[in-house]
C-alpha cells in the first residue's frame, strides 16, 4: 500500500519524538525534567488504559486506585521482601492487577441489568476493600514499604534513567493497545456497547468476552505501571497508594482529553499533569483535592467529549486540504448472489427454523405456552396477533436475548437455544427492531458496517464496502457520514434493514417495519422485502397492516396469549373462525 | 486473635443487639439513596457526605454555640431539603445520565469530604452529650438509648415513605414515572415537581442520618467512604427504591458485621458487605 502525505508526515514525527525521548537520559539534562517526564508518562498510561473499558465501552469504573495499587505492593513486596529481581516482579503485578479487574468483570457482566452501575459501585468497593486488606495483612502491616535497597539495572548510568526508559516504555506500549483497539473490530464493538449493549449483542459482538478482554487489558496496565511506580517514589504507603485523588485523576484526564479517541486520554493526561505541577501538597493538600474534583465535575457537565473532538475538527478546518483526507464512500462490495439473478423465490419443504413447544414466562407471566412453528426454506412468513401476543417475545427467544422456559429452539436441526445472542447472529439469523436502535455515536456507514463485520465475519475494509453496498440497496448513501439522530423515521427504519442485512442473514426477522410509514413508503417497502427473499433469505414477518401481511406472507401464523392459533395460507388463516372472533372480531369489538 | 475460644454467650447476644441498632443507622443513610436510584434513576454517591456534613453541622452547632441537637438537627433537614432540590436542578438542566450521576456526586463527595478538612480539620471530633451514653439494661443486656432513638426514627421514616409511595396519589405517580416517564407524562404527571420533592426528601434524609451520626459516631472526614461500600450493599440488598428493604438490608449487614467484629477481629469488618455484594452478584436473587 503506497502512502499518503499526510501519513508520511505522521509518521517521520513520530520516529523523531521517539528516538529523541529515546536518548533524552543519556544527555545530561537536569534530573528534575527526567522525572517529570517521567511522571507524564505514567499518567498518559493510567489514564489511557482507564479509556479502553470506560471511555471506549462506557463502563465507568472507579478502581483504577485498586489496580495500581495492587500493582504497586506486588512489585513491592516482591522485591523488597522476597528479593525477587525488580524488573521481574513487573509482569507479577500487571498480572495480579488483570486477575483482579478481570474478577470482578466476570462477577458484574453477567448480571442482565444494573451492570454499569454495579461495575462502578463494585470498583470503589474493591479499593477500599484492597486497601484494607494490605493494611491489616503483613503485606503492609500500617507502616509501608522501603524499595530504598532494591537494585535496580542502570540504563544510561542511572536508576533515574531507568524508571524513565520503563515508564516510556509503558507509555508507548499502552498507547499502542489502545491504537489497535480503536482501530480493530474489537474497537468498534466496545463503542456499540456503550451505545446500546443488547443490540450490539444480537448483531453479532461477543459483549461478554470484549468486556473483559478490555479490563483485563486495562487493570493489568494499570498494575504494571504501578509496579514501576513503587520503585520511583520507593517508599509506599496504603494512604497514598489508594489515595481517594489516584481513583479521580485518570477519569479527569481521560474525559478532558477526549475519551472516545484513543490519543485523548494521552493529551488530557499531559495538559493535566503540566497543570498541576507544584500542586500544594501538606495542609493545603485537602483543597486541592476538592479543586481536582471540582474540576472533574465541570468536564463531566460542560465538556463531556473532552477536547480531543475540537482539535481534530480545527485541524480539519486549518490544515492544507491535501493532508486531510476526505471522506469518501468506499466502492461498493456486491454479496455475491445466493441464487441465479432473476430467480423466483424457491420455497422449500424443508424447515430452516423449527420451534418446539417453545414456552417463555416472566415471573409468573406466560408470555408463551408451548408454541410448534416450521419455518421453511425461503418463505415468507407473517407472524400477527393482537398486542402483547408473544409475538416480540418469539423473536427475543429465536434471537437468544431471552433464554427458554421450555422447549427449543433448532436452525438447520441444530438446537439453538441457550446459545449466547451473538452466535445465534453469527449462524445467520439477524433481525431489525420495531423501535429503530441505531448506535447514536456511530455514523450511519459504520452503523451497517460493524454488522457487516460482525454478522458476517468481513474484515473492515470489506465490511465498509459491503455497508456502503447496502446504504446504496436501502437509499441511504447520502446519508453515510452522517449520523443516526439526522434521520427521520423513514430513513432510520432503512437503516435498521440495512443493518440486518448486511449480516447476510439466511432467516430474517422484521418486527414492524412497516409502522409510521406512508401508503407509498409502505409500497416500497414491500417490494424491498419481496426482492431480499428472491436472494434467498428466509423472512419472518411480523406486522399489523393485514394489506401488507396478506400481500406478502407465503404463510401466516396468528399468536393469541402466546399460544399459535392459527398456521397456513393467508386467505386460509384470515377465514379461521377463531382468528377472526379473537384477532379481527376482538379488534373489532374494543 | 485467631485461634481464641468461642466469645461468651451474652457477648454474641450483645454484639446482635449493636448489630440490630446500627442496622437501623445503615437503613436510615440507605434510605435516601435507595429512592433517588430507584425512582430517579440518579446514583448519588455524595449522599454520604451529605450525612456527614449534616453531623459536623450539628455537632458545630452544638459546641460552639449550644444549639440543641434537635434544633439543630431541624436547621439542618430544612437546609438540606433545598440543597437536594438545588441538585437535581443541575441534574435535570445539564441531562445528567445514570452514569455521569455517578462521577459528579463522586467529585461532589470529595469535595465536601476536603471542605470539612480544611474547615474542622481531619482530627477525630466526639459530641459529649448528657445523655448519649446512657443506656437501658434489660437481663444482661445494655441497650444504648441514643441508638434506639436512631432505630425507631428510621423504622418509622421508613415506614411513612413506604406508606407514601403505595397509598398517595404522589407516591403511585413517582412509581410509574420510574417504570416509564414518556407513559405516565402522558397520563399527565407532573414528573418534573415530583422529581424535585423526592430529591428533596432523599437529601433531607441525609441531614437525620447525620444528626445521629453526630451523636453516636466519633467524626472524621475520611469516614464518607467507610460507608460506601456498606451502604450500597444495603441498598441492594434490600432492592432499588424500596424503604422497607432498605432497613431490613440494614440490619443484616449491621448483624453480620457485629458478629465479624465479636468472633473475628474489629478490623475486617469492611470486608463483610463486600462478600455480601460478591454473594448477591454470585446467585443473583430476582430482586436486583
Amino acid at each position: 500500500m503506497d502512502m499518503t502525505n499526510s501519513n508520511r508526515v505522521a509518521l517521520a514525527a513520530v520516529v523523531l519524538a521517539a528516538v529523541s525521548l529515546l536518548a533524552l537520559p543519556a544527555s545530561n539534562i537536569a534530573p528534575f525534567y527526567i522525572s517529570f517526564l517521567y511522571l507524564i508518562f505514567f499518567w498518559i498510561s493510567m489514564a489511557t488504559s482507564w479509556t479502553i473499558l470506560s471511555g471506549f465501552a462506557g463502563y465507568w469504573s472507579f478502581g483504577h486506585a485498586a489496580f495500581f495499587g495492587s500493582g504497586v505492593y506486588t512489585s513491592a513486596t516482591l522485591a523488597a521482601k522476597l528479593g525477587v529481581p525488580f524488573l521481574l516482579t513487573i509482569p507479577f503485578a500487571a498480572g495480579v492487577a488483570a486477575l483482579l479487574g478481570t474478577g470482578i468483570g466476570w462477577l458484574v457482566f453477567r448480571m442482565q441489568r444494573l451492570r454499569g452501575e454495579l461495575f462502578a459501585l463494585m470498583t470503589i468497593s474493591i479499593t477500599f476493600v484492597v486497601a484494607a486488606v494490605i493494611s491489616n495483612t503483613p503485606i503492609d502491616g500500617g507502616s509501608g514499604v522501603y524499595l530504598i535497597s532494591v537494585p535496580v539495572p542502570e540504563i544510561f548510568g542511572s536508576q533515574s534513567g531507568t524508571i524513565y526508559l520503563l515508564g516510556l516504555f509503558f507509555a508507548a506500549v499502552t498507547l499502542g493497545i489502545t491504537y489497535g483497539i480503536y482501530r480493530s473490530r474489537m474497537g468498534m464493538g466496545l463503542f456499540a456497547i456503550h451505545d446500546d449493549e443488547d443490540v450490539a449483542e444480537t448483531k453479532g459482538v461477543p459483549t461478554f468476552r470484549y468486556k473483559l478482554g478490555a479490563i483485563a487489558l486495562s487493570s493489568g496496565i494499570a498494575g504494571a505501571v504501578g509496579g514501576v511506580y513503587s520503585i520511583y517514589v520507593s517508599y509506599v504507603t496504603v494512604g497514598e497508594t489508594f489515595e481517594v485523588t489516584v481513583i479521580m485523576y485518570p477519569v479527569v484526564m481521560s474525559i478532558f482529553g477526549g475519551s472516545r479517541h484513543w490519543l485523548g486520554p494521552a493529551l488530557g493526561a499531559t495538559i493535566v499533569t503540566i497543570a498541576l505541577y507544584g500542586f500544594p501538597s501538606g495542609p493545603q493538600a485537602a483543597l486541592g483535592r476538592g479543586g481536582i474534583a471540582l474540576g472533574l465535575i465541570l468536564v463531566v457537565l460542560l465538556l463531556p467529549n473532552g477536547v480531543m473532538p475540537s482539535l481534530i475538527g480545527c485541524w480539519r478546518r486549518l490544515a492544507p486540504k491535501q493532508l486531510v483526507p476526505v471522506q469518501v464512500l468506499p466502492q461498493p462490495l456486491v454479496p455475491e448472489p445466493r441464487v441465479a439473478a432473476g430467480a423466483v423465490a424457491m420455497v422449500a419443504d424443508t424447515p430452516v427454523l423449527e420451534c418446539r413447544d417453545v414456552g417463555k414466562s416472566f415471573g409468573g407471566v406466560q408470555a408463551l405456552r408451548g408454541v410448534t412453528l416450521d419455518v421453511r426454506q425461503g418463505e415468507i412468513l407473517g407472524l400477527v396477533g393482537p398486542n402483547g401476543s408473544g409475538k416480540s417475545t418469539l423473536i427475543n427467544v429465536i434471537t437468544g436475548h431471552f433464554k427458554l422456559s421450555q422447549g427449543s429452539v433448532l436452525f438447520d436441526g441444530a438446537p439453538i437455544d441457550g446459545l449466547p445472542a451473538h452466535s445465534v447472529a453469527r449462524l445467520g439469523i439477524a433481525r431489525s427492531y420495531q423501535i429503530p436502535r441505531p448506535f447514536d455515536r456511530l455514523t450511519v456507514l459504520d452503523n451497517v458496517a460493524m454488522a457487516a463485520s460482525f454478522g458476517d465475519g468481513r474484515n473492515e475494509n470489506e465490511a465498509r464496502r459491503m455497508a456502503a453496498h447496502w446504504l446504496g440497496y436501502t437509499g441511504l448513501a447520502k446519508k453515510a457520514f452522517d449520523y443516526p439522530v439526522t434521520l427521520n423515521l423513514h430513513e432510520r427504519k432503512f437503516l435498521e434493514l440495512a443493518r440486518a442485512l448486511a449480516a447476510r442473514p439466511r432467516l430474517l426477522m422484521l418486527d414492524e417495519v412497516l409502522s409510521g410509514l406512508n401508503n407509498t413508503e409502505v409500497d416500497a417497502a414491500l417490494e424491498l422485502i419481496r426482492d431480499i427473499r428472491t436472494r434467498g433469505t428466509t423472512i419472518i414477518f411480523v406486522e399489523h397492516l393485514m394489506r401488507a401481511v396478506v400481500a406478502l406472507s407465503d404463510r401466516v401464523a396468528v399468536l393469541n396469549g402466546g399460544t399459535l392459533i392459527a398456521l397456513g395460507s393467508p386467505e386460509e388463516t384470515m377465514r379461521d373462525p377463531e382468528v377472526v372472533s379473537v384477532y379481527l372480531g376482538g379488534a373489532h369489538a374494543s | 486473635m485467631g485461634g481464641s475460644a468461642m466469645p461468651h454467650l451474652s457477648l454474641l447476644e450483645q454484639a446482635l443487639l449493636t448489630g440490630v441498632l446500627t442496622g437501623g443507622l445503615y437503613g436510615l443513610l440507605a434510605l435516601g439513596l435507595s429512592l433517588s436510584w430507584g425512582l430517579l434513576r440518579l446514583v448519588n454517591l455524595g449522599h454520604f457526605a451529605m450525612a456527614l456534613l449534616g453531623a459536623y453541622l450539628t455537632w458545630w452547632l452544638g459546641t460552639s454555640y449550644n444549639v440543641a441537637p434537635w434544633w439543630a438537627g431541624l436547621l439542618v433537614v430544612f437546609v438540606f431539603f433545598f440543597y437536594g432540590v438545588g441538585l437535581h436542578w443541575v441534574f435535570m438542566r445539564f441531562r445528567v445520565t445514570e452514569m455521569a450521576s455517578m462521577l459528579i456526586t463522586f467529585a461532589f463527595a470529595v469535595i465536601v469530604e476536603s471542605t470539612i478538612q480544611t474547615i474542622w480539620t481531619a482530627d477525630f471530633r466526639r459530641y459529649e452529650t448528657a445523655w448519649g451514653s446512657q443506656s437501658w439494661v434489660v437481663g444482661s443486656l445494655y441497650v444504648p438509648k441514643l441508638n434506639t432513638i436512631a432505630f425507631v426514627v428510621a423504622g418509622a421514616l421508613a415506614a411513612a415513605t413506604w406508606a407514601w409511595l403505595r397509598y398517595t396519589y404522589a407516591g403511585r405517580a413517582l412509581r410509574a414515572c420510574a417504570e416509564d416517564p414518556p407513559i405516565a407524562t402522558a397520563f399527565g404527571i407532573n414528573h418534573r415537581g415530583l422529581s424535585f420533592l423526592l430529591s428533596g426528601l432523599c437529601a433531607a434524609f441525609a441531614g437525620v442520618a447525620g444528626v445521629f451520626i453526630a451523636l453516636i459516631a466519633t467524626l472524621a472526614p475520611s469516614e464518607i467512604w467507610s460507608w460506601i461500600g456498606v451502604v450500597f450493599a444495603v441498598v441492594i440488598i434490600g432492592g432499588l427504591g424500596n424503604p422497607l428493604g432498605a432497613l431490613a438490608g440494614g440490619v443484616l449487614i449491621g448483624v453480620c458485621e457485629a458478629m465479624t467484629m465479636a468472633i473475628v477481629n474489629p478490623s475486617w469488618a469492611p470486608l463483610v458487605s463486600f462478600s455480601v455484594l460478591i454473594a448477591l452478584l454470585l446467585f443473583r436473587p430476582r430482586w436486583i
